[in-house]
């Protein structure tokens, strides 16, 4: 696997062609699963390598073993060619491995500088940390990268996307020859992500290996060297980036071909069923009005942290707004409480399966029947018969996997955990479903039965509202689409008007 | 798992299957044991007269033991418990100074016990305070309100049929007291796992965030709990001060860690989510039969306190090591 | 760390005490006389040093309910060796009565770490152990003041630049601590742990040998606070300190310490305990019956943590703010 010079760090390439750290036939198992089995990957210094794969593929099993937070239980990574162990996390980080994660990973009540520095603070006397060069050597690193941000603010006190720029900013603080990105991009705005291009340019040019971890094609062709490609735990392809396209990337990937087609809907709209009126929130969103029609679906698009899953859940009764109102199948309704929400017909699939959608504790017939209790129940006793009878009906309907009704929805896939939390809604007999990013994390195959079934709910006369951040998603499923940008509508756009470039100007606010 | 098996089978193990491999067959056998020990180790055990003495050691604690493990599995405490039954008996203590009757003493002790529950849930669901912080406020609180009203006096001279709920037998050897416990047990059994009311109280133990998703009111499930255990603080009150009838403000002092060892060892998790009845009334038996043995063969409250704290680290702790050992 | 925020959790609490003693000097004005706040702090001591560790412990998302029965235990073994060997230094004495209760600690620190045994229950277990042991050790019988060698009763009372070395091992702990927290690895550590455990694991701390730490400090305090507690009043005895770990967890609340972790410092601490300190004196003197205490004591429980808690809070997400909370 030879590579080709790079332009941009030419002070390196002369040398690049010995790996600085590389794993070789790396296994990885847990209690019934094994998560990798055998992978190989080679991070050379000065270059980009992105690392591909589905949900599941073992993406972040690997980064977890390069970060010492898991051990392989075989294979081993060498660094400069030497066989090393990172038992903890700590001597991942002496050993000059460092990573952005995927999930926050930073402390709320310690200050920024603690932040950066936890775990290798400079030292005064007496072994004592050193504040004050902490606060400078922190304020240096963060300047470094862009971020105006006093060293000396609690964390707790900053915005999403400037704990993201902390964490980079610890990351960069271990003086490391590796640099992993999980990710890194999922939380920040456009204007961010333009700048962590520079600075992924900026340490090619010093000369350090950067394992790059994405889902968005556009980004990995823009600053990928190599790429690797993991399906199901196991190393499927490797080579340098000019020499695949996007498709048989994913072809990889899936381990088919896949062509991302929508389903065929008959459209017919019916009457209205659902309006909202002046919707506002102090802090989330303001202003919002629209109206929605029985077998419609709405799309709504945006950034992250344009404000639309707070709406939906203020909507749904989690939150409660200032002022607003909302109107459903003609009567007004006082939505105190999701219980209250439910009650009049509207139903939410919140984006954070795990926390919010599924009590995963608890078997899968259990979370299905949980909101519908009152109708299989008799006089508040509950009959399991019923319960069983209730949850197989609408499980079938999404074709659930699973190995019995009494199985724990933790043992679940994602994809399936998805189906019991729309199951669970749809047998309540909604009127409008809310749909928060309904394919995030879960795999192609899952992705177009989710599509499936939402266009044969639109089709029995449900009212779907879907929030998604993926343009071929939104523009593939909706009738409308309501572009969101800083807690406002900026747009809503339908028919010829739906286009890519619309929701995306709008959505940017140019 | 292939395509051509579409139906999906409601259970793969049967109820009883799970029943022997659970912790209350564990806690069951440790009961018989120790019944077996006991009735070796001293010739007075096997008496039924003592054996409905022992009873006393635990029917009171069980019953709030029963409301507390319900409140546990939902992810909450109440360590006030103790101090409720302190105020609850200085109320009733008070109304028979001022010549209140037996229906009268019992409403109060009950009304009490309510009223404590009521601050407790207030403090938790209203205002979103911790309930093991509120708790450990109210149980100083509480207790401490029965300092000031009788300070190191006591409360005496209930009325002669105020004694039957702490003293009274209702057939033989059967004390009123012992059934009121099976009777409460098989309500909370009810309550627990075979209505709506205990299926949410589960999913909020689990997941409150996911049970508020799910369109349960988990305030109000939560609230009605702090109600529960408030009630049957005072139901407790009534049998304890019957049975003493006498009421100083250090009556049942640190009960509430003996009740909470009580729901630990009956299998319920301390974080929420899971236990059961059942399992509660086993531990409510051991507990009894431990501190009764061990004072048949005069050995010191005191001393019996060690056996019931390695107990409850040692129960928890051995499947624990067992686990670690094998892998 | 938003310096503003804590600060004014401290400066309230400042406030606070120095309002509690304006109210006392106005009826009592040699309440406040330098030598009686003197006398007042020296009190307090024991509190506050017990404070520290629960601080500490609380800090990881923890609690140690058996600091008192530690307290104690670590007591009468100094005793019993003080009996039986008189002419042994002190320092060696308080050597050992250190040593011994980070012992007693690190068997609460390693059940919560190897076994991952919920701390409630660990410590709720061990603190009736240890009570139960005292009673094995001593057969119940008290060590009164004439056994004790003479240094070793002397030792606390000594005066040094004005001050019994009682309130100077306050102090120093105060200091050594407030250093600990801010300028070590450890101190860090502790925060981080109870902050955010998940994030702790990614920057490779150990979140179970942190509270295996925090858990040895409780425990090393709570012996030290033996040492001294019973050379002061010179008795041992099985109920020794009974019920105190409830005002020192008292005293954290108070102190702004965070129940769910994360939050809290020294001087908090310390300010928590002077505040308790500070009325439990004042009674007599202000001539409220001592009956009062306690409940005064509960409602600055309550009254603190939702003082914190609406300090704490965030604006907006209300409802899934209070359903995150009560996990």
């Amino acid at each position: 696997m030879l590579m080709q010079p790079d332009q941009t760090s030419e002070q390196v390439s002369a040398t690049s062609a010995a790996p600085i750290l590389s794993l070789n036939r790396v296994t990885k198992v847990f209690p019934g699963v094994t998560a990798l089995s055998e992978v190989s990957l080679e991070l050379f210094p000065g270059r980009v390598t992105a690392l591909v794969g589905e949900n599941g593929a073992g993406k972040s099993t690997v980064v977890k073993i390069l970060t010492g937070i898991y051990q392989a239980d075989g294979g081993q990574i060498e660094i400069d060619g030497q066989p090393v162990r990172f038992p903890t996390a700590q001597d991942a980080g002496d050993a000059g491995v460092t990573a952005i994660h995927q999930e926050t990973v930073l402390f709320d009540e310690l200050s920024v500088a603690e932040n950066v520095f936890l775990g290798h603070a400079p030292r005064g006397r007496f072994g004592l940390i050193d504040t004050a060069a902490m606060v400078e050597k922190a304020r240096d690193i963060l300047t470094g990268i862009g971020a105006e941000i006093d060293p000396r603010t609690k964390l707790k006190e900053l915005g999403i996307a400037n704990k993201h720029l902390v964490a980079i900013a610890r990351a960069l603080s271990i003086d490391a020859r590796v640099v992993i990105m999980d990710e890194p991009t999922a939380a920040l705005s456009q204007k961010e992500i333009e700048e962590l291009y520079e600075l992924v340019e900026e340490l090619k040019g010093q000369g350090k290996a950067i394992l790059f971890i994405s889902h968005k094609f556009d980004e990995i062709f823009r600053i990928a060297d190599n790429y690797t490609v993991f399906r199901d735990g196991a190393l499927v392809g490797s080579g340098a980036i000019e020499d695949v396209t996007e498709a048989q990337l994913v072809k990889m990937m899936v381990g088919r071909d896949v062509s991302q087609i929508f389903p065929e809907r008959d459209r017919n709209v019916g009457d209205e069923i659902l309006k909202v009126e002046g919707y506002e929130h102090p802090t989330e969103f303001a202003d919002i009005s629209f109206t929605l029609r029985k077998g419609e679906i709405l799309g709504f698009y945006g950034l992250v942290g344009a404000g639309r899953s707070e709406f939906m859940q203020a909507l749904f009764g989690i939150t409660r707004p200032s002022s607003g109102a909302v109107t459903i199948d003609g009567k007004r309704a006082d939505i105190r409480s999701p219980a209250d929400a439910v009650g009049r017909g509207i139903v939410y699939v919140p984006e954070d399966r795990g926390k919010q959608g599924a009590i995963t504790a608890l078997p899968i017939f259990q979370n299905v029947t949980l909101p519908s209790l009152g109708r299989t129940s008799k006089n508040g006793f509950l009959r399991l018969a019923e319960e069983f009878k209730l949850a197989r009906e609408y499980t079938e309907r999404l074709d659930l996997r699973a190995a019995s009704l009494d199985t724990d929805v933790g043992n679940l896939s994602g994809g399936n955990q998805q189906k019991v939390v729309i199951a669970k809604w749809l047998a309540t007999q909604p009127k409008v479903i809310i749909l928060d990013e309904p394919t995030k994390g879960i795999d192609i195959g899952s992705k177009a039965a989710v599509h499936e079934f939402m266009a044969e709910l639109a089709a029995q006369g449900l009212a779907v509202i879907m929030v998604s951040s993926e343009i071929p998603e939104v523009l593939g499923m909706s009738d409308r689409v309501i572009v969101m940008r800083e807690g406002r509508i900026a747009a809503e756009v339908s028919g010829v008007d739906m286009t890519p470039e619309t929701l995306v100007r709008h959505a940017a606010g140019i | 798992m292939t395509d051509t098996i579409r139906a999906i089978p409601d259970r793969l193990q049967s109820p009883l299957e799970r029943r022997l491999k659970s912790w209350e067959t564990l806690l069951f056998a440790v009961a018989v044991s120790i019944f077996i020990v006991n009735s070796f180790t001293s010739p007075y055990f096997l008496n039924a007269w003592n054996l409905s003495d022992m009873t006393f050691n635990f029917t009171e604690k069980a019953m709030i033991a029963f409301a507390m493990a319900l409140l546990i599995i939902a992810g909450e405490i109440d360590l006030s418990v103790a101090s409720i039954i302190a105020l609850a008996s200085t109320a009733m203590g008070a109304a028979v100074q001022v010549g209140i009757g037996t229906p009268g003493l019992v409403a109060i002790g009950l009304g009490v016990g309510l009223l404590c529950g009521a601050f407790n849930g207030v403090l938790v669901t209203r205002m979103g305070l911790p309930s093991i912080v509120v708790t450990i406020g109210t149980m100083s609180l509480f207790r401490g309100i029965s300092y000031i009203v009788l300070g190191d006096q006591a409360y005496r001279g209930y009325p002669s049929d105020f004694a039957f709920f702490g003293q009274g037998y209702v057939f033989w050897v059967i004390s009123f007291e012992l059934v009121l416990f099976a009777l409460i047990a098989v309500i909370y059994f009810v309550i627990l796992h075979k209505t709506n009311f205990g299926r949410a109280v589960y999913a909020i133990g689990n997941n409150p965030v996911g049970a508020e998703f799910s369109g349960i009111r988990v305030a109000r499930v939560k609230f009605i709990l702090f109600l529960l255990t408030g009630l049957m603080s005072g139901v407790a009150a009534i049998c304890l001060t019957s049975r003493l009838a006498s009421t100083r403000p250090s009556i049942a002092f640190g009960w509430e860690l003996e009740i909470v060892t009580m729901v630990v060892l009956g299998g319920v998790s301390i974080l929420g989510g899971s236990g059961l009845i059942p399992g509660v009334v086993i531990a409510a038996f051991v507990m009894g039969l431990v501190t009764f043995g061990l004072g048949l063969l005069n050995v010191p409250g005191i001393v019996m306190s060690i056996v019931i704290g390695a107990l409850l680290i040692g129960v928890i702790a051995l499947p624990r090591l067992w686990d670690k050992w094998r892998s | 760390m938003s310096k503003q925020a804590l600060m004014s959790r401290e400066v309230l609490l400042t406030g606070a005490i120095v309002l509690l003693l304006a109210i006392i000097a106005s009826r009592f004005p040699a309440f406040i006389t330098p030598g009686n706040l003197a006398n007042v702090f020296n009190d307090t001591a024991p509190l506050i040093l017990l404070a520290i560790g629960q601080m500490i412990v609380i800090l990881t998302r923890c609690i140690d309910l058996s600091v008192a029965a530690n307290l104690a235990l670590t007591g009468m073994v100094v005793a019993m060796i003080n009996v039986a060997m008189p002419a042994l230094p002190v320092p060696v004495t308080i050597l050992i009565s250190v040593a011994f209760g980070a012992l007693l600690g690190m068997v609460n620190g390693v059940l919560v770490w190897k076994l991952a045994i919920p701390p409630i229950v660990v410590t709720l277990g061990t603190m009736t152990i240890f009570r139960g042991s005292i009673f094995l050790l001593s057969d119940g019988k008290w060590v009164n003041a004439h056994e004790f060698s003479d240094p070793f009763k002397a030792f606390p009372r000594t005066e040094l630049l004005g001050l019994p070395v009682m309130s100077w091992f306050a102090i120093a702990a105060v200091i050594l601590f407030t250093l600990v927290m801010t300028r070590t690895t450890l101190g860090r550590a502790f925060y981080a742990v109870g902050g955010n455990p998940h994030a702790a694991t990614y920057a490779g701390i150990d979140v179970g040998k942190t509270q295996f730490w925090a858990f040895t400090i409780s425990g090393a305090l709570a012996g030290l606070t033996g040492y001294l507690w019973v050379s002061r009043f010179a008795v041992a005895f099985v109920d020794l300190a009974g019920g105190f770990e409830l005002n020192v967890v008292a005293a954290c609340v108070i102190g702004g310490v965070a129940i769910m972790g994360g939050i809290g410092t020294v001087i908090g601490a310390m300010l928590g305990a002077l505040f308790l300190g500070i009325i439990s004196n004042a009674l007599p003197v202000v001539d409220i019956s001592p009956f009062w205490q306690l409940a005064i004591s509960g409602g600055a429980i309550i009254i603190a943590v939702a003082l914190n808690a609406q300090a704490n809070r965030e604006k907006g997400r209300i409802i899934l703010k209070r359903a995150e909370h009560a996990t």
